[in-house]
This record gives C-alpha cells, sequence and structure tokens, in this order.
C-alpha cells in the first residue's frame, strides 16, 4: 500500500494554507500507511542562505545549538517535534561533515528552500506533532508508509532527499535496488538506508547532477528502475509524478487554475478548494507529468 | 429520500441501501457528499434507483443486484465489480478495472477508463463512451465490451468468449485476440447495446469486432519444448 500526497500551488493566495492542505491529504491516507510518515515544504528561497533538516534523539537543543554556534558562525535553530531545521550560510559539503560528527543529529534533507521532517508512527500523530498545519509555502509532498522493503524506522520513512532541494516518495517496490545502490554509491552518492527508494531518490540526484531535467531523468528511470512504482519527485522549482508502465499503484490528479493536487486515491483531495469543478485524471502509464515554475 | 455522507456513517448508508421494505414506496434515493469513499452502494440487491452526486473511491456498487445506480461524477478502482444484475452509469470517468469478474447487468461509462476495464469478465455488458487503458478484457469469459474511443496496448489478452466492439483504435492486441467478422446476429447485440447507452445506432458501421482465436484452448503440442 503506502499513500502518496502532493500539491503545487499555482496561485500564491493559497500559500498560507499549504500546510492546512497537506494535513487533510496526510490525514485520509493514514489508512493506506499507518507505520510512519513525512513531508516536504518548499517554502521561499532565501538567498545565500541553507536550510538544515535534522532529526534528533536528543532533547537538548539548547546545548547542541551551542554547541553547533562554536563551529559555525551565523547559526538559527529552530526546533519542532523531534527535528531541527538550521539555518545558516554554510555550504553543504562543509556543514554536512561537521554534523557526521554529532552522533545524536541525522539529516534528513537540506536547501535553499525545501524543510523536510518525518517520523515513525501513525500519520495523524506525526502531522499533529510537526504542527504540519501552520506550514506555509509554494509546494508540499507527503508520504504515509506501510513498511515492506526495510525496517520501521526514521530512516526507513520517506521522503527521501538524496541532493540539495530534492526529495521523494514511492509507492511500490523496486527489485534491482542492490546492484543500482553499488553503481550511484561508486559514482559518488551516498546512500544511507537500505531502503529501495532512496536509490531511487539517489538515481534522480544522479541525473540531475548530470544537468538532465526532472522529466528526462523520470523517463530514463522507466528504463533503468525495474519493480512497481508511483514516485512523486519535488524540486524547488516543482514537482513531477510517474507511473512504471504497468501502473498498478493509483494515483489521481486534480488540477484547477489555482493548484494541482496529486493523491494515492481522490478521497484525499475531496478537502480541497473547488475540487469538484477541477480537472480529474489518471496519470497515464509510463508518462512524467510536471508542474512549476 | 436524501442520505448525506457528511451526516451519517457509510456504515449506516449502505445499510440503509441494502435493507429495503420491499413493500414500501420509496424505491428513489441520493447519496450526497461521496467525498471519495469505498464501496458506496456495494452490495444492493433491490430493484431501487440510487443517484450519488459527486466522486467516489473503490468497488463503487460492487456487487450490485437490481438496483440501477448512477454516479454524477468520476469513480475509483472496481466500479461494479462482480455485478450479477441491474444498471450502474458513470457520468464522468473510471479507473482501472471497470466492471471487473461482473455476471450480468450493464455498465456505461460517459468518460474515459484506465487500465484492465472488464478483466475477468463473466457476462456483463460494458459500454465505455470513451477510451480504456491498457490490458482491458484480460481473461475475459462471458458479455460484451463496447469501447468508442480507442483502446490501450494488449487488447483482449487470454480472452475466452466474450465480444469487444470498437470504433477507435487498438494500440495492441493481446495474445490469442483476433478481429472477428460481425455478423446479422452480433449487429444486432451491438445495436441493442448502443441503444441502451443512447447511442446513435447508424454508428455500428463504424465498429470492428475482436473475439477469442481460441487458439489457447488446448495446448499445442509443439510448444512443449518452451516447457
Amino acid at each position: 500500500m503506502c499513500g502518496i500526497v502532493g500539491i503545487y500551488l499555482k496561485n500564491k493566495k493559497y500559500n498560507s494554507q499549504l500546510g492546512k492542505f497537506l494535513t487533510g491529504m496526510m490525514n485520509s491516507m493514514a489508512t493506506r500507511g499507518p507505520d510512519s510518515a513525512g513531508f516536504a515544504i518548499y517554502s521561499s528561497e532565501k538567498k545565500k542562505k541553507y536550510k538544515y533538516s535534522v532529526c534528533s534523539n536528543t532533547d537538548q537543543v539548547k546545548e547542541i545549538s551551542k554547541k553547533l554556534s562554536k563551529q559555525v558562525k551565523d547559526i538559527k535553530v529552530k526546533s519542532i517535534s523531534d527535528h531541527l531545521i538550521i539555518e545558516t550560510a554554510m555550504k553543504p559539503k562543509k556543514f554536512i561533515e561537521i554534523l557526521k560528527n554529532h552522533d545524536e543529529l541525522s539529516l534528513v534533507g537540506y536547501g535553499s528552500c525545501i524543510e523536510i521532517f518525518k517520523q515513525v508512527g501513525n500519520p495523524k500523530d506525526v502531522v499533529k506533532n510537526f504542527s504540519l498545519e501552520k506550514f506555509s509555502g509554494s509546494h508540499a509532498i507527503g508520504h504515509t508508509r506501510m513498511a515492506t522493503e526495510s525496517a520501521i524506522t526514521t530512516d526507513g520513512s520517506h521522503p527521501y532527499s538524496t541532493g540539495e532541494d530534492e526529495c521523494l516518495v514511492h509507492n511500490g517496490s523496486l527489485s534491482n535496488h542492490n546492484n543500482l545502490r553499488r553503481s550511484l554509491q561508486k559514482k559518488g552518492i551516498e546512500i544511507k538506508s537500505m531502503n529501495d527508494t532512496e536509490v531511487a531518490a539517489g538515481y534522480i540526484s544522479n541525473g540531475l547532477s548530470d544537468k538532465k531535467s526532472l522529466k528526462e531523468t523520470l523517463l530514463d528511470g522507466l528504463k533503468d528502475l525495474d519493480g512497481f512504482y508511483t514516485f512523486i519527485s519535488g524540486t524547488k522549482n516543482g514537482m513531477a509524478i510517474v507511473r512504471d508502465e504497468i501502473a498498478c499503484k493509483p494515483a489521481v490528479v486534480a488540477e484547477t487554475k489555482d493548484y494541482v493536487a496529486i493523491a494515492s486515491e481522490f478521497q484525499a483531495m475531496a478537502h480541497l478548494p473547488n475540487v469538484n469543478s477541477a480537472k480529474i485524471f489518471e496519470p497515464e502509464p509510463g508518462k512524467v507529468y510536471s508542474w512549476g515554475k | 429520500m436524501n442520505l448525506n455522507l457528511k451526516k451519517e456513517s457509510l456504515r449506516k448508508v449502505n445499510e440503509t441501501l441494502q435493507s429495503i421494505d420491499r413493500k414500501s414506496n420509496k424505491k428513489i434515493f441520493k447519496v450526497s457528499n461521496p467525498d471519495g469513499n469505498h464501496a458506496i452502494c456495494a452490495g444492493l440487491k433491490d430493484e431501487i434507483e440510487v443517484t450519488i452526486d459527486g466522486h467516489t473511491g473503490y468497488y463503487c456498487a460492487g456487487m450490485n443486484m437490481n438496483a440501477n445506480i448512477i454516479v454524477n461524477g468520476n469513480v475509483g478502482t472496481g466500479v461494479a465489480e462482480n455485478m450479477m444484475s441491474g444498471t450502474v452509469h458513470v457520468k464522468g470517468n473510471a479507473s482501472q478495472s471497470a466492471g471487473a469478474t461482473a455476471h450480468g447487468g450493464t455498465l456505461i461509462i460517459d468518460g474515459d477508463t484506465s487500465s484492465r476495464c472488464g478483466i475477468s469478465m463473466k457476462g456483463i455488458d460494458i459500454i465505455v463512451k470513451g477510451s480504456v487503458g491498457h490490458m482491458s478484457a484480460f481473461m475475459a469469459q462471458s458479455g460484451n465490451l463496447v469501447i468508442c474511443g480507442d483502446a490501450g496496448d494488449a487488447l483482449g489478452d487470454s480472452i475466452y468468449e466474450a465480444n469487444i466492439f470498437i470504433k477507435g483504435k487498438v494500440k495492441s492486441l493481446g495474445a490469442d485476440c483476433e478481429e472477428k467478422k460481425m455478423n446479422k446476429k452480433d449487429q444486432n447485440i451491438l445495436r441493442s447495446l448502443l441503444k441502451k447507452a443512447s447511442i446513435n445506432e447508424s454508428e455500428i458501421k463504424n465498429f470492428k469486432m475482436y473475439g477469442s482465436a481460441r487458439k489457447l484452448y488446448n495446448f499445442n503440442i509443439d510448444n512443449v519444448s518452451e516447457y
């Protein structure tokens, strides 16, 4: 099973309600994935600043902030549930090395506009813990997990982010992820878990770093990724969806002049404004659909 | 009688529709605010008319007997799956496996369906005014599938004795499915189905018919080395 959702706002007037929309979508997909949940929110870009989303296994936020500010100048730490959003001008390469020295912290994503949160537990509780309702932004992607390929841990939860401002959620399972993991790791892509989706995220990062567009990368993926999948992938410019050629894993899209919403089932979108007059369709198998700036 | 899914639980609404007092004159029902819920109007067994106002989730009108169900919206996976009799009319699009394994009755879809429309159908008549996705009529055993638009890959794969009538293009045929010559009897079947869906009968000449080549019915000894 697993539930996947995504929303891209075309009309800025809804930006302040992004979190509220995604909360409703995640709540109604809790039945498809009760084991863990996660979401990525894209908000406006801060020039020359990076946001690092970090999961912490201690509640000593003040001490962590103190320790980090000794190593990094100009640091701002925001704590939400067991996650920290660390804002600094320090470039990823350097900062990620510093984070590696902190065993109590694990990086879940970073970039100039992305924030990622994920946690084990029922999605309804997870979105409450992170106060998702209060978030605003331009687009967001979410996942409710029914674990199949790897353990029920935060590391096994989606979204996966293996590159700057990138994220991926997946409904399905891949069968050639072990081979692909090895070949991507040889190319220098860091894949931390044994999860199949993280490999697909790494595959996309690799494609994007080869200067391919998200659409081109996902089209290549149709040849290279073996298994069942509906993917929703996010970048700072927008989001895309692709289903494998067999299209066993569901997806439905609702598009109005104000937004594009994607979900595993229509019921996840029933609460969105004017959805009954939206253009509603199922993405065709083996075709990439993308929306964005 | 109006049944509002915002006010009543799905289970309560379905129970009301499943336990009709046959002596009562109340035969017309409306279900409002379906909001993509699953199994709306599943297991109805009486001659009633139900209009669902909006989009539904999976298995809408599943196992239907006798009832006439109209959906003013789209339906999710498996609409009218295992239907026995009655009519289901979807005014929007349908997701995959529409009319799956259904034994009888009529399913009319005004829009398109995605993959596996009429999979393993066992006697149902399905009329799709739009197009159907890949693997439609897979292992279809009996009944008729009428497609006014196009069909995706592998139409009628491993088909038994069902008929497929199609007006548009076929992307590819599945194993053991072939074009058949339409005789008078077949034309009459198609005519009555088009009439049921309020489609002009003069369209008959634009349809082609497909069915089983019956080559998979028995094991072909020439293929023994393949196993």
